[in-house]
Order: structure tokens, then C-alpha cells, then sequence
């Protein structure tokens, strides 16, 4: 341990902590804007200097590490002059339009900007006037906001090992860019939004579609039919104010009511959907010596990681279309004829915590109802905003059911939003309909948790299957360099493209910290407890959509509607 | 001429050789095209953002076409003192481009550059890195000759 003490009170912290560390343990608060806590120290925006005895200048607190007998004053008049000074410098090269930034409110300049006082700024205001970034459905970058933290290039090509990201140039002509300095959609990108929390400001942001939804709600032909992702509810009430998995689910559905979608399904019903389809698959590839190991295809920001960099190994993916797709096929062929509602009519929205979903929406070939089947892909953040303009007081709201049809689900369609889960619930679901026995203890904790990579076994009355999950895609890379060389020992392999499955996707609430994600998936574990049923074969919507329209797994219906096929992105970065 | 392949291919065992090969190819191309980024990327098993973000870093290199001899101009104090502004002017009539353009003929390409350490003997500019001293507009003519 090393002893030192910060503006006058004692501490000691183990050895190699840093001095923005020892400082949170006594509960000083140093700002910082490049630190992020779970990114490597860039120490490059200097707004958490401090002054260090016998240090003639000041040091960043994010990089220095502590030594003994240290005294550390991290609010003398120097120090605050130095940080105002700092925070000045960035906001002459920073727009002033806070106002109708989507990061208002929400921003880490901002809330310095005030803690710091900041009025007039005494260096001449110049900002570049460099052009939005909106090449892709998904993502807009706004290179004018960008505070040169790098947090996002280290998201993108560590955390996530897409490399879409990086700096062109350097010193005060230096700007972080899309590989090659072209456009997002030219580069490596796979929209999985995770560069989004890692920006401290407004630099990056989704594609913010909601004036589309307004028009749709206004359109008295339209009839306006959503569906809410399992990771959303969790996530949605911090973007109103209350604790993750704090809005009961019929609350949710009733304030969608309440602004004005005319019916609120679920994608859970569809993730139930899924693992029939996807289980039967597996079962078969097992059976007939089909490609192994099976990927799973559940999240497009994995997708599109694999169509860039893992060309080869397509024919490893599941042919499922994810739940969100699976959703909008049927939207507009089953449940219209259900409903008896003419599908031209129908305006399907899915709200999703994804930015990758809103590219897959577009995707040419999820046109398989005749029409475009999913219309339109909200984020988590952007019914959060929906949600405050109408002013509904949640906690006074009563709640509502989901309509009908494909409304239902599991807990094991609830577990899709976790990393572990599509795998956990594919288990559930295959070791029943191999063994014709009951699964007494349907918990697969192993593959649960925020570990990069895990691991599992199950013995299926004889036949064992090796199962491998993997959460954020630079542990996607390691899984895939291991089929690659032909050594991998599995037979199934979870992706989910963002840290901890889609509750951590890029669509969901600005996301600081790993422990933020891991609230959240403990919200969704308790959810899965609470349901009575939690396997998706034992979904009674879903039994009547086999009995009624697909009549079995992987039949003819299903293949026209449910499955889908993969391209060869062939963007030579490789 | 050589490719680039062929160039990068034999910086491949240097370590850090990335730099070396860039200079290499641009010794031929007298620009970093984008598929040499690419190459480069692949021989030295970097990523794609990481090789470009090198290639721009410096300003000796340059990822865009331009002109067979580079001339650079000190753009730093000494030589702006001593009348540089007036040698930039002469070396733009004299080709017909402005600075940080390259001639149509492809033969030259003007940028500006910091200090070169040779302020005793100043404006100073350099042509494919070779240092011309004292220079007044005067001069130009002929030391462009050099190189028709």
C-alpha cells in the first residue's frame, strides 16, 4: 500500500493505483473528460490536472501514478484557473448549439462547462465546418463536436476490434475519421454503436428517426403496430428518470398506447420464435453433418463484423433472421391475416437498444412479407425522448396488456437481451426436445456474466455439445480465429457484437461503465425468475402460429419467411 | 518502376519498417496510393486505420497524387524574415499552380514545410529533399531548369 494524503486527508491505496483513483476512494470527484473507466489511460484532455508537491508543473490525475508520502491538492486556485482555462480551449473549437445537440443534457463538456462556470470565453470561437457523417442508416458522426478524446477509437478497435476508427493527421490539424478517411459506410464499421458511450459529447450519436414515427402516428391510414426488444424495458426506465427494470412491463406497453401506436407486440415472442427455429437447425447440422460450429445470428452489429472480416465463415451462421426480422416478415403476413387488417396499411417500428438494427432494417433482402417488413427502428434513447416530450408521469400510469398474437413470451425469450442468453435459452429448448425429458433446473449459469468469453458443456442423453458465448466483438474475433484454423472444439458459439448483449447494445441509454451493464443484467435475470414459463416451445402463440401457418420447423413457410442469407461485405480489410 | 507490392514486401522482416517502406514507395510514386495502405496494412499485420493514420501523421508523406518533385518551402521565422513570402510567390508564377497544388504535367508539387536547419542561409526551400540555399525569386527560373 502507498500512503499519501489529497487535499489534506490521509489515504492509502495499493501500489500503481493512480491519483484520480486514491482521490475517488476519499471522495474527491476530479473531473476528467478522455478518462473512461474501463478504456487505458490517454491522459490527452489535461482537465484533471492537480497540483503535486515538489512538481514545479501540474499533473493529470488519470496518468499519475501515486508515490509515497504524496500530497496532492486537487482544487487550489491554480488548479481551477488551469482546468477553466483547459475547458475554454476545448469549447472555442467546440460548437455552441447545445440547445439542439442530441447529446443536450446528456454530455460530459456540458455538465463541466456549468460545474466550471464557464461565461465568456476569452479565445476566438473556431470551429472547423466540417460536413455530417449520415452514410449509414445507423450511425452519424458530427466531426465538429469531436473533443479529440480518442475513447471512441479505443471502442471501436479494442473493445471491439472493428478498427473503423482512427486518427488522420496530427497535432491541431489532427481529426479521428473512418479508416482511410472516408465515409462510415466505406469503412470496416459494424454500427454497433458502442463509439456512441464511449463519446463524452455529441460527436456521434443513431440516426435519430423519430419525426418519421410522428408522421406515421399522424397518418390516419397508417395503422402503427411496434415491437419492443427484450433489452429495451430494462433500459427505458433510466431514460425517465427511475432505476434499470424499474418500469413494470405493462406500465411500458401502456405509455406506448399513450403515444400513440395503435398495437404493442413483442420481439420476445419472435426471440421464442428463434430458438424453435434455430434449435431445430442446430439439431439438424448435428444430425447430418451439417457446417459446425453453428454461430448464432441474433445481432446484425455481429453480422456485419462477420460479412467484413469472416467472409469465409458464413456458412457457419444460423440461417435465422433475427427476432426483430422474424417480427416484421410476420407482422405483415400472419398477424394481418389474424387481425384481418390489409398489410399495405400497417407501419411496423421496432424499438430496439441496437444502432446496427436500424442498417439491417434496410437491408434489401428483409422485404420477404412483399412489403419492407420492419418500417422503422427506434433506439432505446430515442423512445426515452418520445417518452419526456409527452410528459407521461409513470408512476401514475396503469398499466395495459400486449394485443394479441405475438404478444406472448418466455423468460427465455427475455434472456435474448443478455450475453449468455440466446445460448441459455437454445438449451432449455434442444435438451427437451432431444431427451423428451423434463429439464428440471433451467438455469444455465455458466454461460452467464460479463466474462469475455464462456463456456459450457451438455450432455444431451449421450451426446455431448460444447457450447461457447462470446460478448463484445474483439472475443468474437478470438472464437473465430479459432474456426478459422479448424480447431475450434464447439458446436454452437454465441455472438452478441456489444459487452454484455444487447442490454449494453449501442441503441441503449448513454452506457458509462461495465457496471452499468451489469445492473442491467441482473434486471433481466429477475425478469426470467418472474416468469412462469421459460421455454420458448411452451409459448402458446407460438404453438398457434405452427399449428395455424408454419406447421413446423424449418417447413417451407418458415424458409420463405423466417431465414435469410449472408454477403461477403468485400471491404479488403481482412 | 517498381510496385508497391514488390517495395513494401521487402521492408516486411524490418522492424517498425512501415515507415521505411512508405518512403520507398514514395520514392517511385511520389504519393502513398491507397492500395499501398492496404498492402501495408496486410504485411505488417496492422489494422487498415492504424496504416493510414501513420501515412498522414507525417508530413513527409502524402496520401494524395501529386506532382514527380516536391518542393518545400520553410515556412518557419528565419525565413519568412528574410523574404520566403516572396520566393513562394515567384515559384507559383513560375509553375502556374498555388501552394499545396501539383503542376498538371505531374513534374511538381509545392508544399510548405517547417524549419529544415538551415537558417544561416536563409529563405531556404528543398526539391526531393535537396536543400537550396539563400533563394530569392531571381533564382527560381533556374533551379526549377534543374528538373524539366
Amino acid at each position: 500500500m502507498v500512503n499519501l494524503t489529497i487535499d489534506g486527508i490521509k489515504v492509502s491505496v495499493p501500489e500503481g493505483s493512480t491519483i484520480l483513483q486514491a482521490a475517488k476512494e476519499v471522495g474527491i470527484k476530479i473531473p476528467t473528460l478522455c478518462y473512461h473507466p474501463d478504456q487505458s489511460v490517454k491522459a490527452n484532455c489535461r482537465v484533471c490536472v492537480c497540483e503535486v508537491e515538489g512538481n514545479r508543473l501540474l499533473q493529470a490525475a488519470c496518468s499519475t501514478p501515486v508515490t509515497e508520502g504524496m500530497v496532492v491538492k486537487t482544487r487550489t486556485p491554480k488548479v481551477i484557473e488551469a482546468r477553466r482555462t483547459i475547458l475554454e480551449l476545448i469549447l472555442s473549437n467546440h460548437p455552441q448549439d447545445c440547445l439542439n445537440c442530441p447529446r443536450n443534457g446528456n454530455c460530459e463538456l456540458q455538465t463541466l462547462a456549468e460545474e466550471y462556470f464557464i461565461r465568456d470565453i476569452p479565445f476566438e470561437h473556431k470551429v472547423r465546418g466540417l460536413a455530417k457523417d449520415t452514410s449509414t442508416p445507423a450511425i452519424v458522426r458530427d466531426p465538429d463536436k469531436c473533443i479529440l478524446c480518442r475513447r471512441c477509437i479505443e471502442a471501436c478497435s479494442v473493445t471491439q476490434s472493428v478498427y473503423a476508427l482512427g486518427l488522420e493527421d496530427r497535432g491541431h490539424e489532427a481529426m479521428v475519421v473512418p479508416t482511410m478517411g472516408k465515409s462510415l459506410m466505406d469503412s470496416p464499421c459494424a454500427m454497433c454503436g458502442q463509439c456512441i458511450h464511449a463519446c463524452p459529447v455529441g460527436a456521434i450519436t443513431e440516426n435519430e428517426q423519430l419525426d418519421e414515427l410522428l408522421a406515421a402516428i399522424a397518418d390516419p391510414d397508417k395503422i402503427v403496430v411496434t415491437q419492443i426488444a427484450p433489452a429495451v424495458r430494462l433500459a427505458i426506465a433510466e431514460e425517465v428518470g427511475m432505476k434499470p427494470g424499474e418500469m413494470p412491463m405493462d406500465v411500458f406497453v401502456a405509455g406506448l398506447r399513450q403515444v400513440g401506436f395503435d398495437y404493442v407486440l413483442h420481439t420476445n415472442f419472435t426471440a421464442d420464435l428463434t430458438i424453435i427455429e434455430e434449435g431445430n437447425e442446430l439439431l439438424k447440422r448435428l444430425n447430418e453433418g451439417g457446417v459446425l460450429p453453428m454461430f448464432t445470428s441474433c445481432s446484425p452489429g455481429w453480422i456485419n463484423f462477420c460479412e467484413t472480416y469472416y467472409p469465409d465463415l458464413l456458412d457457419h451462421l444460423s440461417t435465422c433472421k433475427s427476432p426483430q426480422q422474424m417480427f416484421g416478415a410476420l407482422v405483415k403476413t400472419y398477424w394481418a391475416e389474424k387481425m384481418g387488417i390489409d398489410p399495405a396499411k400497417i407501419y411496423s417500428v421496432s424499438i430496439m437498444p441496437c444502432t446496427a438494427k436500424k442498417y439491417e432494417a434496410t437491408r434489401p433482402e428483409m422485404q420477404d412479407s412483399g412489403y419492407r417488413d420492419v418500417d422503422l427502428v427506434l433506439t432505446t434513447r430515442e423512445i426515452g425522448r418520445l417518452f419526456r416530450m409527452s410528459g407521461i408521469d409513470f408512476t401514475k400510469l396503469e398499466g395495459a396488456p400486449f394485443d394479441s398474437w405475438m404478444g406472448k413470451y418466455t423468460g427465455a425469450g427475455v434472456i435474448f437481451g443478455a450475453t449468455g442468453g440466446v445460448m441459455e435459452a437454445a438449451l432449455r429448448t434442444v435438451y427437451e426436445v432431444v431427451t423428451k425429458e423434463e429439464l428440471k433446473d433451467v438455469n444455465f449459469t455458466a454461460v452467464r456474466g460479463m466474462e469475455g468469453i464462456k463456456e459450457a458443456e451438455v450432455d444431451l442423453k449421450g451426446t455431448v455439445v460444447k457450447v461457447a458465448v462470446a460478448h463484445g466483438l474483439s472475443n468474437a474475433r478470438k472464437l473465430m480465429d479459432q474456426v478459422r484454423e479448424g480447431k475450434s472444439p464447439y458446436h454452437f458459439i454465441e455472438i452478441m457484437a456489444c459487452p454484455g448483449g444487447c442490454i449494453g447494445g449501442g441503441g441503449q441509454p448513454i452506457t458509462k461503465s461495465n457496471a452499468q451493464r451489469q445492473v442491467r443484467i441482473d434486471a433481466i435475470y429477475a425478469e426470467d425468475e418472474s416468469c412462469e414459463i421459460r421455454k420458448s416451445h411452451e409459448n402458446s402463440e407460438v404453438k398457434i402460429l405452427y399449428d395455424e401457418f408454419l406447421h413446423e420447423p424449418l417447413g417451407h413457410k418458415s424458409h420463405e419467411l423466417l431465414h435469410t442469407h449472408y454477403h461477403p461485405k468485400n471491404k479488403k480489410y481482412l | 518502376m517498381k510496385g508497391y507490392k514488390e517495395i513494401i514486401a521487402s521492408y516486411a522482416d524490418v522492424p517498425g519498417g512501415i515507415i521505411e517502406a512508405y518512403h520507398a514507395v514514395q520514392k517511385e510514386l511520389s504519393y502513398l496510393p491507397e492500395e499501398a495502405i492496404f498492402e501495408a496494412a496486410k504485411v505488417f499485420n496492422i489494422p487498415v486505420s492504424e496504416a493510414y493514420g501513420v501515412a498522414t501523421f507525417y508530413s513527409m508523406f502524402s496520401v494524395k497524387p501529386r506532382g514527380k518533385n516536391v518542393i518545400r518551402i520553410c515556412e518557419s521565422a528565419p525565413c519568412h524574415v528574410a523574404g520566403a513570402a516572396e520566393v513562394v510567390a515567384a515559384l507559383e508564377r513560375e509553375l502556374g499552380i498555388c501552394m499545396g497544388e501539383s503542376t498538371p504535367d505531374g513534374l511538381f508539387a509545392l508544399e510548405f514545410t517547417e524549419c529544415v536547419g538551415q537558417c544561416q542561409a536563409t529563405p531556404v526551400i528543398t526539391i526531393n529533399g535537396k536543400p537550396y540555399l539563400n533563394v530569392s525569386p531571381a533564382k527560381v527560373p533556374k533551379i526549377l531548369a534543374e528538373y524539366k
